[in-house]
């Protein structure tokens, strides 16, 4: 009897996970993070890094650049964009909203932040890509401790 | 010759031949030096512009083209008259006795003690240190009361969402902007976008270095300000008014 019990039971907890798993085989895109325009073997700083506080580096540049006029490339925003934004894709600039005025998957920064639903400012007054930009520099400053 | 000395020679022999290159005769173009990128500006200098209005064609519309071209204002889709940008435009003045007519570029006069930085709310407007007057976009709040206080309607505020902006002109809508100097380019060493399309009409340097081409001309000739009443001090200064 008892093991009927315990066997029923074992039975339904089987059904009830594989319930409640089932509905993760749709798992939400992972951002498509193409690797950057082969400049250097890493990013200005480790992956990991940059991941974590790549916001910080670039706020605390911005206003390093507006005040004092400092404009190194390493955490510059426009370095950022010059590396990691194509110049084109299909003969048309890499825009960080699709023409639906969504999210670009093939922009490197809209991708992740579609990923992790946070919205970004920086592209409403700066360009979202290379437009104009000199071209990339192999040597530019790649600095501090690579992984 | 070692590989770093072929480069050195190669290097300076560049250098003198950009230092002093004769564009045209009587026109003669120095090289500005530029800072080190990760050094700060100091208040050892304060940049200037002296304006000869005789010498711009149509009252310097050239100057306004080579503004919109370097900064990418002036193709608002949205805005009525009023409300579309412009970081510099040509003003015709009529002497009211004489009818003499003369046209002038205005844009952002620099001035020592800027109104629009005293009344910011923010802070977002403010003068740094080498006498350029700027807007922190990312802490103006668009309340235009800069607008209100500047004596040359310098300042615009962008009434519509911006696309496709320069990489080194960021701009966005419901902030205010004005003439930057063309400060990406001072800090590259470089001149004003509007200085080098005016073919020596317009002359840029250090109002603070006596031996600059633009501290010899103003000791040489003079250069009046405009509304010089309110005695703002103002970088940009101006011939032939």
């Amino acid at each position: 009897m008892t093991s009927r019990v315990n066997g029923t039971l074992a039975t339904l907890l089987l059904l009830f996970t594989t319930m409640v798993f089932s509905g993760c085989e749709d798992t939400a895109p992972k951002p498509r993070l193409e690797t950057a325009k082969a400049k250097s073997e890493s990013c200005v700083e480790p992956t990991g890094v940059m991941r974590r506080t790549h916001m910080d580096f670039i706020k605390h540049q911005r206003d390093e650049t507006m005040y004092k006029g400092i404009r190194t490339q390493k955490h510059s925003f426009k370095e950022c964009i010059n590396c990691h934004v194509p110049d084109k894709k299909d003969g048309k600039p890499v825009n960080y909203l699709d023409s639906n005025h969504n999210l670009n998957p093939d922009h490197f920064c809209a991708t992740c932040h579609a990923y992790v639903g946070v919205k970004i400012d920086c592209f409403e007054c700066h360009s979202d890509n290379p437009a104009g930009a000199a071209p990339v520099d192999a040597n530019h400053a790649v600095g501090g401790s690579h992984e | 010759m070692s590989n770093i000395d072929a480069y050195r020679r190669r290097f300076l022999l560049g250098a003198g031949i950009a230092s002093v290159a004769t564009v045209a005769p009587g026109l003669v173009l120095r090289q500005v030096n530029a800072k080190p990128a990760d050094e700060a500006v100091t208040d050892q200098k304060r940049w200037g512009m002296l304006i000869d209005v005789d010498k711009l064609p149509n009252g310097g519309q050239g100057v306004v083209d080579a503004c919109k071209a370097e900064h990418g204002w002036g193709h608002e889709e949205h805005s009525n008259a009023e409300q579309k940008t412009q970081w510099v435009r040509t003003v015709k003045v009529t002497e009211k006795l004489t009818k003499h007519e003369f046209k002038l570029p205005v844009m952002c006069q620099h001035c020592e003690t800027a109104p629009c930085a005293d009344v910011c709310p923010t802070g977002a407007s403010f003068k740094r240190v080498d006498g350029i007057v700027l807007v922190n976009k990312h802490i103006c709040i668009g309340c235009r009361y800069c607008m209100m206080a500047c004596p040359y309607k310098a300042r615009s505020l962008v009434h519509e969402a911006i696309f496709d902006q320069k990489p080194d002109t960021p701009r966005g809508k419901g902030t205010v902007e004005a003439c930057t100097l063309c400060v990406h380019k001072i800090d590259a060493g470089e001149q004003p976008a509007c200085v080098a399309s005016s073919n020596g009409a317009i002359v840029f340097g250090d109002l603070k270095d006596e031996s600059s081409e633009i501290s010899k001309q103003l000791k040489a000739r003079g250069g009046k300000q405009i509304r010089a009443d309110l005695g703002l001090n103002t970088g940009v200064r101006y011939q032939g008014i």
